[in-house]
Protein backbone atom coordinates (compact mmCIF):
# COMPACT_ATOMS: atom_id res chain seq x y z
CA UNK A 1 0.00 0.00 0.00
CA UNK A 2 1.16 3.05 -1.09
CA UNK A 3 0.87 7.00 -2.00
CA UNK A 4 1.81 8.11 -5.61
CA UNK A 5 1.90 10.72 -7.13
CA UNK A 6 2.49 11.11 -11.14
CA UNK A 7 3.38 14.51 -12.65
CA UNK A 8 1.30 16.39 -10.70
CA UNK A 9 0.80 20.36 -11.03
CA UNK A 10 -0.23 22.89 -9.25
CA UNK A 11 -0.66 26.16 -10.26
CA UNK A 12 -2.25 28.75 -7.91
CA UNK A 13 -4.74 31.50 -9.48
CA UNK A 14 -4.39 29.97 -12.99
CA UNK A 15 -5.70 31.63 -16.01
CA UNK A 16 -4.86 34.78 -14.40
CA UNK A 17 -2.26 37.34 -14.37
CA UNK A 18 -1.38 36.06 -10.91
CA UNK A 19 -0.90 32.27 -11.73
CA UNK A 20 1.85 31.15 -9.55
CA UNK A 21 3.22 26.94 -10.21
CA UNK A 22 4.10 26.00 -6.20
CA UNK A 23 4.37 22.36 -7.41
CA UNK A 24 5.96 21.33 -10.72
CA UNK A 25 6.01 17.81 -11.88
CA UNK A 26 6.51 15.67 -8.46
CA UNK A 27 6.85 12.45 -8.81
CA UNK A 28 6.83 10.60 -5.48
CA UNK A 29 6.05 7.01 -4.23
CA UNK A 30 5.65 6.82 -0.34
CA UNK A 31 5.54 3.12 0.27
CA UNK A 32 3.60 2.44 4.26
CA UNK A 33 5.62 2.75 7.73
CA UNK A 34 8.30 5.50 6.02
CA UNK A 35 9.60 8.59 8.38
CA UNK A 36 9.65 11.10 5.59
CA UNK A 37 11.39 14.76 6.00
CA UNK A 38 9.75 17.23 3.63
CA UNK A 39 12.28 20.19 3.50
CA UNK A 40 12.91 23.51 1.35
CA UNK A 41 13.14 27.45 1.56
CA UNK A 42 9.83 29.34 2.33
CA UNK A 43 7.82 28.87 -0.38
CA UNK A 44 9.10 26.00 -2.03
CA UNK A 45 5.90 24.36 -2.07
CA UNK A 46 5.97 22.05 0.87
CA UNK A 47 2.56 23.22 2.26
CA UNK A 48 1.01 23.03 -0.79
CA UNK A 49 2.50 19.66 -1.74
CA UNK A 50 1.14 18.45 2.22
CA UNK A 51 -2.10 19.60 1.45
CA UNK A 52 -2.80 17.65 -1.85
CA UNK A 53 -2.10 14.05 0.31
CA UNK A 54 -4.93 14.56 1.96
CA UNK A 55 -6.97 15.90 -1.29
CA UNK A 56 -7.63 19.46 0.49
CA UNK A 57 -5.80 20.92 -2.81
CA UNK A 58 -6.15 18.86 -6.15
CA UNK A 59 -3.50 18.88 -9.07
CA UNK A 60 -4.27 21.36 -11.87
CA UNK A 61 -2.86 18.28 -13.89
CA UNK A 62 -1.40 14.54 -13.17
CA UNK A 63 -2.98 12.36 -10.20
CA UNK A 64 -2.51 11.09 -7.19
CA UNK A 65 -3.03 7.31 -5.82
CA UNK A 66 -3.74 6.36 -2.35
CA UNK A 67 -3.88 2.33 -1.89
CA UNK A 68 -4.52 2.04 -5.58
CA UNK A 69 -7.59 4.70 -5.98
CA UNK A 70 -7.06 8.18 -7.64
CA UNK A 71 -8.47 10.30 -4.66
CA UNK A 72 -9.69 12.89 -7.20
CA UNK A 73 -12.25 10.80 -9.23
CA UNK A 74 -15.39 11.77 -8.80
CA UNK A 75 -16.81 8.90 -6.51
CA UNK A 76 -13.80 8.86 -4.57
CA UNK A 77 -14.72 9.21 -0.82
CA UNK A 78 -12.76 11.81 0.78
CA UNK A 79 -14.38 11.98 3.92
CA UNK A 80 -12.60 8.89 4.55
CA UNK A 81 -9.31 10.09 3.06
CA UNK A 82 -9.19 12.83 5.56
CA UNK A 83 -9.37 10.75 8.07
CA UNK A 84 -6.62 7.71 7.02
CA UNK A 85 -4.18 10.98 6.35
CA UNK A 86 -4.53 13.36 8.92
CA UNK A 87 -2.60 16.71 8.16
CA UNK A 88 -1.24 18.99 11.43
CA UNK A 89 -1.47 22.38 9.68
CA UNK A 90 1.20 24.82 9.97
CA UNK A 91 -0.80 27.21 11.81
CA UNK A 92 -2.55 25.36 14.37
CA UNK A 93 -4.71 27.84 15.08
CA UNK A 94 -6.44 26.92 11.88
CA UNK A 95 -7.44 23.61 12.92
CA UNK A 96 -8.76 24.30 16.46
CA UNK A 97 -12.75 25.50 16.83
CA UNK A 98 -14.48 23.98 19.58
CA UNK A 99 -15.43 25.83 23.00
CA UNK A 100 -13.10 23.53 24.78
CA UNK A 101 -9.57 21.01 24.09
CA UNK A 102 -11.69 17.66 25.13
CA UNK A 103 -14.54 18.97 22.49
CA UNK A 104 -11.78 19.73 20.00
CA UNK A 105 -10.13 16.74 19.89
CA UNK A 106 -13.45 14.69 19.62
CA UNK A 107 -14.64 16.63 16.88
CA UNK A 108 -12.79 13.89 14.17
CA UNK A 109 -13.79 10.74 15.30
CA UNK A 110 -17.24 12.30 16.13
CA UNK A 111 -17.39 12.91 12.23
CA UNK A 112 -16.50 9.18 11.66
CA UNK A 113 -19.89 8.05 13.19
CA UNK A 114 -18.09 5.99 16.14
CA UNK A 115 -20.17 5.54 18.99
CA UNK A 116 -19.59 7.88 21.76
CA UNK A 117 -17.44 6.23 24.22
CA UNK A 118 -15.56 4.90 21.23
CA UNK A 119 -14.93 8.49 20.14
CA UNK A 120 -14.65 9.70 24.05
CA UNK A 121 -11.57 6.74 24.76
CA UNK A 122 -9.97 8.11 21.13
CA UNK A 123 -10.09 11.63 22.48
CA UNK A 124 -8.69 10.23 25.98
CA UNK A 125 -5.44 8.62 24.45
CA UNK A 126 -4.59 10.83 22.12
CA UNK A 127 -4.35 13.80 24.36
CA UNK A 128 -2.16 11.56 27.04
CA UNK A 129 -0.23 10.50 23.72
CA UNK A 130 0.71 14.15 23.34
CA UNK A 131 1.10 15.27 26.82
CA UNK A 132 -1.58 16.77 27.29
CA UNK A 133 -2.90 17.20 31.50
CA UNK A 134 -6.88 16.43 32.78
CA UNK A 135 -6.21 19.95 34.43
CA UNK A 136 -6.48 21.48 30.40
CA UNK A 137 -9.22 19.55 28.77
CA UNK A 138 -12.12 21.91 29.59
CA UNK A 139 -10.02 24.62 28.81
CA UNK A 140 -10.68 26.74 25.46
CA UNK A 141 -8.27 25.84 23.23
CA UNK A 142 -7.52 29.64 22.26
CA UNK A 143 -6.16 30.10 25.88
CA UNK A 144 -3.21 27.79 25.92
CA UNK A 145 -0.13 28.91 24.71
CA UNK A 146 1.67 27.54 21.38
CA UNK A 147 3.04 24.98 22.34
CA UNK A 148 -0.14 23.20 23.74
CA UNK A 149 -2.38 24.91 20.95
CA UNK A 150 0.28 22.35 18.52
CA UNK A 151 -0.27 19.65 21.01
CA UNK A 152 -4.07 19.38 20.80
CA UNK A 153 -4.21 19.61 16.82
CA UNK A 154 -2.08 16.81 16.92
CA UNK A 155 -4.18 15.36 19.17
CA UNK A 156 -7.20 15.68 17.50
CA UNK A 157 -5.37 14.33 13.83
CA UNK A 158 -4.63 11.13 16.39
CA UNK A 159 -7.85 10.61 17.60
CA UNK A 160 -8.85 9.40 13.80
CA UNK A 161 -6.12 6.83 14.21
CA UNK A 162 -4.63 7.92 10.90
CA UNK A 163 -2.62 5.69 8.42
CA UNK A 164 -0.27 8.23 7.52
CA UNK A 165 0.31 11.57 9.35
CA UNK A 166 1.58 14.77 8.05
CA UNK A 167 3.14 17.24 10.76
CA UNK A 168 3.13 20.61 8.72
CA UNK A 169 6.32 22.77 10.75
CA UNK A 170 5.28 21.35 14.11
CA UNK A 171 7.83 22.41 16.25
CA UNK A 172 8.17 26.04 15.00
CA UNK A 173 8.51 28.59 18.44
CA UNK A 174 8.38 25.36 20.76
CA UNK A 175 11.53 25.04 23.26
CA UNK A 176 13.86 22.18 22.33
CA UNK A 177 12.40 20.24 25.32
CA UNK A 178 9.16 20.53 23.59
CA UNK A 179 10.60 19.98 20.59
CA UNK A 180 11.99 16.64 21.21
CA UNK A 181 8.92 15.42 23.28
CA UNK A 182 6.60 15.79 20.30
CA UNK A 183 8.86 14.22 17.99
CA UNK A 184 9.99 11.50 20.11
CA UNK A 185 6.21 10.85 20.73
CA UNK A 186 5.26 10.58 17.42
CA UNK A 187 8.85 8.29 16.47
CA UNK A 188 7.10 6.31 19.48
CA UNK A 189 3.75 6.34 17.92
CA UNK A 190 5.03 5.08 14.57
CA UNK A 191 6.76 2.43 15.86
CA UNK A 192 3.78 1.15 17.39
CA UNK A 193 1.31 1.60 14.93
CA UNK A 194 3.74 1.27 12.29
CA UNK A 195 2.01 4.34 10.25
CA UNK A 196 3.81 6.83 7.50
CA UNK A 197 4.98 9.80 8.90
CA UNK A 198 5.89 13.14 6.75
CA UNK A 199 7.37 15.80 8.94
CA UNK A 200 7.79 19.83 7.12
CA UNK A 201 10.52 21.15 9.31
CA UNK A 202 13.24 24.07 9.06
CA UNK A 203 15.53 22.42 11.86
CA UNK A 204 17.86 19.73 9.43
CA UNK A 205 19.26 18.79 12.81
CA UNK A 206 15.34 17.71 13.84
CA UNK A 207 15.46 16.22 10.41
CA UNK A 208 18.57 14.40 10.27
CA UNK A 209 17.64 12.76 13.85
CA UNK A 210 14.22 11.12 12.93
CA UNK A 211 13.36 10.35 9.59
CA UNK A 212 14.86 7.63 7.21
CA UNK A 213 14.33 9.61 4.12
CA UNK A 214 14.46 13.69 3.06
CA UNK A 215 12.36 15.09 0.23
CA UNK A 216 14.33 18.43 -0.81
CA UNK A 217 11.77 20.92 -2.53
CA UNK A 218 13.04 24.14 -4.41
CA UNK A 219 11.13 26.41 -6.23
CA UNK A 220 8.00 23.91 -6.30
CA UNK A 221 10.52 20.99 -7.48
CA UNK A 222 11.99 18.03 -6.10
CA UNK A 223 15.73 19.06 -6.03
CA UNK A 224 16.88 15.54 -3.96
CA UNK A 225 14.87 12.51 -2.60
CA UNK A 226 16.96 9.95 -0.65
CA UNK A 227 19.12 9.12 2.58
CA UNK A 228 19.57 11.94 5.30
CA UNK A 229 23.15 11.22 4.69
CA UNK A 230 22.90 10.86 1.01
CA UNK A 231 21.23 14.19 1.15
CA UNK A 232 23.18 16.11 3.33
CA UNK A 233 26.36 15.36 1.24
CA UNK A 234 25.48 17.94 -0.85
CA UNK A 235 25.75 20.65 1.69
CA UNK A 236 27.09 23.23 -0.73
CA UNK A 237 23.93 22.92 -3.30
CA UNK A 238 21.80 22.81 0.02
CA UNK A 239 23.26 26.10 0.80
CA UNK A 240 22.41 27.37 -2.35
CA UNK A 241 18.59 27.15 -1.83
CA UNK A 242 18.43 28.39 1.43
CA UNK A 243 18.72 25.22 3.47
CA UNK A 244 22.39 23.78 4.85
CA UNK A 245 23.69 20.26 6.34
CA UNK A 246 23.09 20.01 10.60
CA UNK A 247 25.91 21.61 12.22
CA UNK A 248 27.51 18.54 13.22
CA UNK A 249 28.02 17.88 9.66
CA UNK A 250 30.17 20.59 9.54
CA UNK A 251 32.15 20.02 13.05
CA UNK A 252 33.12 16.38 11.33
CA UNK A 253 34.38 18.54 7.91
CA UNK A 254 36.44 20.81 10.28
CA UNK A 255 38.03 17.60 11.78
CA UNK A 256 38.23 16.05 8.93
CA UNK A 257 40.02 18.92 7.51
CA UNK A 258 42.70 19.15 10.34
CA UNK A 259 43.26 15.47 9.82
CA UNK A 260 41.41 13.47 12.04
CA UNK A 261 40.17 10.30 10.32
CA UNK A 262 35.99 10.06 9.81
CA UNK A 263 33.74 10.22 7.40
CA UNK A 264 32.12 13.84 6.86
CA UNK A 265 28.90 12.56 5.82
CA UNK A 266 27.92 11.85 9.45
CA UNK A 267 24.80 13.74 10.96
CA UNK A 268 23.33 12.87 14.29
CA UNK A 269 25.74 13.54 17.68
CA UNK A 270 25.83 9.93 18.27
CA UNK A 271 27.65 8.76 15.29
CA UNK A 272 29.50 12.02 15.73
CA UNK A 273 30.96 10.86 19.03
CA UNK A 274 31.59 6.95 18.06
CA UNK A 275 33.47 8.33 15.21
CA UNK A 276 36.19 10.76 16.71
CA UNK A 277 36.79 8.30 19.83
CA UNK A 278 37.72 5.46 17.53
CA UNK A 279 39.69 7.67 14.80
CA UNK A 280 41.35 9.44 18.44
CA UNK A 281 41.69 6.34 19.88
CA UNK A 282 43.45 4.66 16.77
CA UNK A 283 45.65 7.43 16.14
CA UNK B 1 22.49 53.21 34.84
CA UNK B 2 22.17 50.89 32.31
CA UNK B 3 20.11 51.47 29.00
CA UNK B 4 17.69 49.24 30.34
CA UNK B 5 17.03 48.81 34.34
CA UNK B 6 14.56 46.31 35.75
CA UNK B 7 14.49 46.56 39.47
CA UNK B 8 12.21 43.85 41.47
CA UNK B 9 10.02 43.29 38.70
CA UNK B 10 6.57 41.80 39.10
CA UNK B 11 4.03 41.58 36.24
CA UNK B 12 0.72 39.58 37.03
CA UNK B 13 -1.58 38.57 34.15
CA UNK B 14 -4.97 38.60 35.64
CA UNK B 15 -8.17 36.97 34.45
CA UNK B 16 -11.47 37.95 35.25
CA UNK B 17 -14.91 36.20 34.26
CA UNK B 18 -17.84 38.02 32.39
CA UNK B 19 -18.99 40.08 35.98
CA UNK B 20 -15.08 41.58 36.53
CA UNK B 21 -14.73 38.85 38.92
CA UNK B 22 -10.77 37.73 39.24
CA UNK B 23 -10.72 33.93 38.41
CA UNK B 24 -6.79 33.71 38.33
CA UNK B 25 -3.59 34.99 38.68
CA UNK B 26 -0.62 34.29 36.97
CA UNK B 27 2.86 36.03 38.07
CA UNK B 28 5.05 35.61 34.32
CA UNK B 29 7.44 37.82 35.93
CA UNK B 30 9.06 37.37 39.52
CA UNK B 31 11.06 39.42 41.01
CA UNK B 32 13.54 40.37 38.28
CA UNK B 33 16.16 43.04 38.53
CA UNK B 34 18.43 43.25 35.66
CA UNK B 35 20.91 45.71 33.94
CA UNK B 36 22.20 45.86 30.39
CA UNK B 37 24.16 48.35 29.40
CA UNK B 38 24.12 50.18 25.84
CA UNK B 39 26.04 48.73 23.39
CA UNK B 40 25.36 45.07 25.18
CA UNK B 41 24.37 41.83 23.14
CA UNK B 42 22.15 40.31 25.47
CA UNK B 43 20.00 36.77 24.70
CA UNK B 44 17.09 35.72 26.72
CA UNK B 45 16.22 31.85 27.04
CA UNK B 46 13.72 30.11 28.78
CA UNK B 47 11.58 27.61 27.87
CA UNK B 48 7.68 27.95 26.43
CA UNK B 49 5.76 30.29 29.52
CA UNK B 50 9.10 30.89 31.29
CA UNK B 51 8.30 35.09 31.19
CA UNK B 52 10.25 36.16 28.21
CA UNK B 53 7.92 37.50 26.03
CA UNK B 54 5.89 38.99 29.31
CA UNK B 55 9.60 41.02 30.24
CA UNK B 56 10.22 41.86 26.75
CA UNK B 57 7.15 43.62 26.64
CA UNK B 58 8.08 45.90 29.28
CA UNK B 59 10.85 47.44 27.69
CA UNK B 60 8.94 48.58 24.68
CA UNK B 61 6.10 50.02 27.59
CA UNK B 62 3.47 47.20 25.68
CA UNK B 63 3.04 46.37 29.49
CA UNK B 64 3.65 48.32 32.79
CA UNK B 65 4.91 46.68 36.05
CA UNK B 66 2.57 44.93 38.82
CA UNK B 67 5.29 45.66 41.23
CA UNK B 68 8.80 47.29 40.75
CA UNK B 69 10.25 49.58 38.32
CA UNK B 70 11.68 49.29 34.51
CA UNK B 71 13.73 52.21 33.23
CA UNK B 72 14.42 52.55 29.12
CA UNK B 73 17.32 55.25 28.78
CA UNK B 74 16.82 56.25 32.19
CA UNK B 75 12.99 57.06 31.90
CA UNK B 76 10.94 54.90 34.01
CA UNK B 77 8.44 53.16 31.79
CA UNK B 78 5.43 53.97 34.07
CA UNK B 79 5.25 57.66 33.15
CA UNK B 80 3.18 58.21 30.65
CA UNK B 81 4.55 61.38 28.99
CA UNK B 82 7.38 59.49 28.49
CA UNK B 83 5.78 56.42 26.02
CA UNK B 84 6.87 57.63 22.54
CA UNK B 85 10.52 58.37 23.61
CA UNK B 86 10.21 54.69 24.85
CA UNK B 87 8.73 53.52 21.82
CA UNK B 88 11.47 55.28 20.23
CA UNK B 89 14.54 53.94 22.58
CA UNK B 90 13.82 50.23 22.31
CA UNK B 91 12.41 49.19 19.15
CA UNK B 92 10.51 45.94 19.73
CA UNK B 93 10.37 42.56 16.06
CA UNK B 94 8.06 39.95 16.97
CA UNK B 95 8.09 36.00 15.70
CA UNK B 96 5.66 36.37 12.55
CA UNK B 97 7.22 37.67 9.44
CA UNK B 98 3.50 37.91 8.17
CA UNK B 99 1.62 40.70 10.85
CA UNK B 100 4.38 43.37 11.06
CA UNK B 101 4.97 45.18 7.94
CA UNK B 102 2.19 47.48 6.75
CA UNK B 103 3.53 49.26 4.20
CA UNK B 104 2.36 48.48 0.37
CA UNK B 105 6.12 48.79 -0.50
CA UNK B 106 9.35 48.07 1.03
CA UNK B 107 10.52 51.43 1.54
CA UNK B 108 7.11 53.11 2.53
CA UNK B 109 6.98 50.65 5.53
CA UNK B 110 10.58 51.55 6.89
CA UNK B 111 9.51 55.16 6.20
CA UNK B 112 6.08 54.76 8.68
CA UNK B 113 7.84 54.86 11.72
CA UNK B 114 10.20 58.03 11.43
CA UNK B 115 7.32 59.32 9.49
CA UNK B 116 5.08 59.41 12.95
CA UNK B 117 8.18 60.53 14.99
CA UNK B 118 7.49 63.96 12.68
CA UNK B 119 10.97 63.64 11.21
CA UNK B 120 11.10 66.00 8.22
CA UNK B 121 10.94 64.11 4.41
CA UNK B 122 14.45 64.56 3.12
CA UNK B 123 15.59 63.01 6.55
CA UNK B 124 12.94 60.21 6.33
CA UNK B 125 14.68 59.18 2.92
CA UNK B 126 18.13 59.19 4.17
CA UNK B 127 16.94 57.47 7.22
CA UNK B 128 14.83 54.91 5.06
CA UNK B 129 18.22 53.89 2.73
CA UNK B 130 20.97 53.37 5.50
CA UNK B 131 18.28 51.77 7.41
CA UNK B 132 17.62 49.16 4.34
CA UNK B 133 21.12 49.10 3.85
CA UNK B 134 22.21 48.23 7.00
CA UNK B 135 19.96 44.45 7.07
CA UNK B 136 21.00 44.20 3.53
CA UNK B 137 17.57 44.77 1.90
CA UNK B 138 18.18 48.37 0.14
CA UNK B 139 17.92 46.79 -3.00
CA UNK B 140 14.29 45.79 -2.52
CA UNK B 141 13.41 48.76 -1.53
CA UNK B 142 10.73 48.95 -4.17
CA UNK B 143 9.31 45.31 -3.85
CA UNK B 144 6.07 44.78 -2.33
CA UNK B 145 6.76 42.95 1.34
CA UNK B 146 4.61 39.45 0.18
CA UNK B 147 6.69 38.88 -2.10
CA UNK B 148 9.39 38.64 0.28
CA UNK B 149 10.99 35.12 1.95
CA UNK B 150 10.15 34.66 5.65
CA UNK B 151 13.95 36.09 6.30
CA UNK B 152 13.74 38.59 4.11
CA UNK B 153 10.33 39.69 5.62
CA UNK B 154 11.98 40.25 9.47
CA UNK B 155 14.65 42.28 7.82
CA UNK B 156 12.73 44.85 6.69
CA UNK B 157 10.77 44.93 10.22
CA UNK B 158 14.44 45.58 11.72
CA UNK B 159 15.08 48.28 9.61
CA UNK B 160 11.31 49.54 10.14
CA UNK B 161 12.52 49.69 13.58
CA UNK B 162 16.49 51.36 13.27
CA UNK B 163 14.27 53.97 11.25
CA UNK B 164 13.46 55.18 14.45
CA UNK B 165 17.14 55.43 16.05
CA UNK B 166 16.10 53.87 18.90
CA UNK B 167 19.40 53.01 21.48
CA UNK B 168 18.14 49.54 21.93
CA UNK B 169 16.41 46.93 20.06
CA UNK B 170 14.15 43.88 20.90
CA UNK B 171 13.97 40.41 19.30
CA UNK B 172 11.23 38.07 20.93
CA UNK B 173 11.52 34.90 18.45
CA UNK B 174 11.96 36.60 15.20
CA UNK B 175 13.71 33.69 13.76
CA UNK B 176 11.23 30.84 14.93
CA UNK B 177 9.27 30.62 11.84
CA UNK B 178 12.50 31.08 9.41
CA UNK B 179 14.26 28.71 7.29
CA UNK B 180 17.94 27.89 7.79
CA UNK B 181 18.97 30.92 5.44
CA UNK B 182 16.33 33.14 6.82
CA UNK B 183 17.29 32.96 10.36
CA UNK B 184 21.44 33.21 9.19
CA UNK B 185 20.39 36.23 7.06
CA UNK B 186 18.47 37.72 10.57
CA UNK B 187 21.53 37.10 12.96
CA UNK B 188 23.92 38.24 10.43
CA UNK B 189 21.74 41.62 10.29
CA UNK B 190 21.48 41.61 14.50
CA UNK B 191 25.09 41.33 14.95
CA UNK B 192 26.02 43.40 12.61
CA UNK B 193 23.53 46.59 14.15
CA UNK B 194 25.40 45.60 17.35
CA UNK B 195 29.15 45.84 16.15
CA UNK B 196 28.81 48.73 13.88
CA UNK B 197 25.86 51.03 14.82
CA UNK B 198 26.23 50.08 18.58
CA UNK B 199 22.65 49.46 19.05
CA UNK B 200 21.79 47.24 22.23
CA UNK B 201 20.41 44.27 21.16
CA UNK B 202 17.79 41.60 23.54
CA UNK B 203 17.46 38.46 21.57
CA UNK B 204 15.35 35.90 22.60
CA UNK B 205 15.36 33.27 21.00
CA UNK B 206 14.95 28.97 21.16
CA UNK B 207 18.14 27.99 18.81
CA UNK B 208 20.98 28.08 20.95
CA UNK B 209 24.11 28.29 18.24
CA UNK B 210 22.37 31.91 17.42
CA UNK B 211 23.40 33.14 20.73
CA UNK B 212 27.19 32.16 21.40
CA UNK B 213 27.58 35.88 20.53
CA UNK B 214 25.52 37.84 23.09
CA UNK B 215 28.07 38.89 26.07
CA UNK B 216 25.51 37.82 28.24
CA UNK B 217 22.88 35.19 28.55
CA UNK B 218 19.67 35.39 30.95
CA UNK B 219 17.89 32.21 31.27
CA UNK B 220 14.69 32.44 32.85
CA UNK B 221 12.11 29.87 34.19
CA UNK B 222 9.22 30.62 36.32
CA UNK B 223 9.58 33.97 35.83
CA UNK B 224 12.84 34.51 37.16
CA UNK B 225 15.95 34.63 35.66
CA UNK B 226 17.16 31.05 36.50
CA UNK B 227 21.21 32.11 35.34
CA UNK B 228 22.82 34.85 34.49
CA UNK B 229 26.04 34.64 32.79
CA UNK B 230 28.70 34.45 29.31
CA UNK B 231 27.42 32.25 26.70
CA UNK B 232 30.46 30.15 27.60
CA UNK B 233 29.80 30.10 31.57
CA UNK B 234 25.78 29.66 30.50
CA UNK B 235 26.41 26.58 27.82
CA UNK B 236 29.15 24.76 30.41
CA UNK B 237 26.43 23.43 32.15
CA UNK B 238 24.52 21.44 30.08
CA UNK B 239 22.74 19.26 32.69
CA UNK B 240 21.43 22.33 33.61
CA UNK B 241 19.69 23.89 30.86
CA UNK B 242 18.59 20.33 29.83
CA UNK B 243 16.56 20.49 33.35
CA UNK B 244 15.49 23.66 32.36
CA UNK B 245 13.69 22.50 29.12
CA UNK B 246 17.07 23.82 27.00
CA UNK B 247 19.56 22.30 25.15
CA UNK B 248 23.34 23.74 23.74
CA UNK B 249 24.35 24.12 20.76
CA UNK B 250 25.60 20.70 18.84
CA UNK B 251 29.21 21.34 19.15
CA UNK B 252 28.71 22.02 22.68
CA UNK B 253 26.46 18.83 23.45
CA UNK B 254 29.04 16.60 20.92
CA UNK B 255 31.95 18.09 23.16
CA UNK B 256 30.14 17.27 26.32
CA UNK B 257 29.69 13.79 25.28
CA UNK B 258 32.94 12.99 24.48
CA UNK B 259 34.55 14.69 27.48
CA UNK B 260 32.64 11.84 29.13
CA UNK B 261 33.84 9.30 27.30
CA UNK B 262 37.26 10.01 28.84
CA UNK B 263 38.37 12.52 26.27
CA UNK B 264 40.52 15.93 28.17
CA UNK B 265 38.04 18.67 26.98
CA UNK B 266 36.97 21.78 28.80
CA UNK B 267 33.35 22.78 29.30
CA UNK B 268 31.50 25.41 27.09
CA UNK B 269 33.29 24.75 23.85
CA UNK B 270 30.90 26.94 21.27
CA UNK B 271 32.35 26.59 17.96
CA UNK B 272 34.15 23.67 16.07
CA UNK B 273 37.19 25.93 15.69
CA UNK B 274 37.52 25.78 19.48
CA UNK B 275 36.67 22.01 19.02
CA UNK B 276 39.61 21.44 16.58
CA UNK B 277 42.19 23.18 18.80
CA UNK B 278 40.71 21.60 21.92
CA UNK B 279 41.37 18.09 20.51
CA UNK B 280 44.79 18.99 19.60
CA UNK B 281 44.44 18.81 15.80
N1 LIG C 1 -3.63 30.33 -1.72
C1 LIG C 1 -2.58 30.76 -2.43
N2 LIG C 1 -2.74 31.59 -3.50
C2 LIG C 1 -1.69 32.00 -4.23
N3 LIG C 1 -0.41 31.65 -4.01
C3 LIG C 1 -0.18 30.84 -2.96
C4 LIG C 1 -1.24 30.35 -2.12
N4 LIG C 1 -0.70 29.56 -1.17
C5 LIG C 1 0.63 29.55 -1.39
N5 LIG C 1 0.95 30.31 -2.47
C6 LIG C 1 2.30 30.51 -3.02
O1 LIG C 1 2.79 29.25 -3.42
C7 LIG C 1 4.17 29.12 -3.08
C8 LIG C 1 4.39 27.90 -2.24
O2 LIG C 1 3.76 28.10 -0.98
P1 LIG C 1 3.79 27.02 0.16
O3 LIG C 1 3.34 25.70 -0.37
O4 LIG C 1 3.04 27.58 1.31
O5 LIG C 1 5.36 26.94 0.49
P2 LIG C 1 6.13 26.45 1.80
O6 LIG C 1 5.18 25.68 2.65
O7 LIG C 1 7.27 25.62 1.26
O8 LIG C 1 6.65 27.69 2.47
C9 LIG C 1 4.56 30.41 -2.37
O9 LIG C 1 5.22 31.25 -3.29
C10 LIG C 1 3.24 31.01 -1.94
O10 LIG C 1 3.31 32.43 -1.92
N1 LIG D 1 -2.32 37.54 27.73
C1 LIG D 1 -2.12 36.67 28.73
N2 LIG D 1 -3.10 36.43 29.63
C2 LIG D 1 -2.91 35.56 30.64
N3 LIG D 1 -1.76 34.88 30.86
C3 LIG D 1 -0.75 35.09 29.99
C4 LIG D 1 -0.87 35.98 28.88
N4 LIG D 1 0.29 35.97 28.19
C5 LIG D 1 1.11 35.11 28.82
N5 LIG D 1 0.49 34.57 29.90
C6 LIG D 1 1.07 33.62 30.85
O1 LIG D 1 2.24 34.20 31.43
C7 LIG D 1 3.30 33.26 31.53
C8 LIG D 1 4.52 33.77 30.77
O2 LIG D 1 4.20 33.87 29.40
P1 LIG D 1 5.19 34.50 28.32
O3 LIG D 1 5.78 35.74 28.87
O4 LIG D 1 4.46 34.57 27.04
O5 LIG D 1 6.33 33.37 28.26
P2 LIG D 1 7.41 33.04 27.12
O6 LIG D 1 7.51 34.21 26.21
O7 LIG D 1 8.66 32.75 27.88
O8 LIG D 1 6.91 31.79 26.42
C9 LIG D 1 2.74 31.94 31.00
O9 LIG D 1 2.29 31.19 32.10
C10 LIG D 1 1.58 32.37 30.14
O10 LIG D 1 0.59 31.37 30.08
MG1 LIG E 1 4.56 26.01 4.62
MG1 LIG F 1 7.28 34.34 24.11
Amino acid sequence: MSIILDHVNHIYEEDTAMAFPALTDINLVIPDGQFIGLIGHTGSGKSTLVQHLNGLLKPTSGAIYYNGADINDEDYNKKELRSKVGLVFQYPEHQLFEIDVFSDVCFGPKNLGLSKKEVELRAYAALKQVGIEDEYFYQSPFDLSGGQKRRVAIAGVLAMKPEVLILDEPTAGLDPKGRDEILDQIAKLREETGMTVILVSHSMEDVAKYVDRIIVMNKSRILYDDEPREVFKHYKELEEVGLAAPQITYIMQALKQKGLSVDTDITTIDEAKNAILSAIRSK
Amino acid sequence: MGIIKTDNLVFEYIRRDEEGNVEGITRAVDEVTLDIKQGDFVAILGHNGSGKSTLAKHINAILYPTEGTVWVDGMDTSDEDKLWDIRQSAGMVFQNPDNQIIGQIVEEDVGFGPENLGVPTKEIWERMEESLKAVGMYEFRKHSPNKLSGGQKQRVSIAGVIAMHPKCIVLDEPTAMLDPNGRKEVIRAVRALNDVENITVVLITHYMEEIIYANKVFVMDGGKVAMEGTPREIFSQVEKLKSLRLDVPQVTLLAHELKKSGLPLPDGILTKEELVTALGL
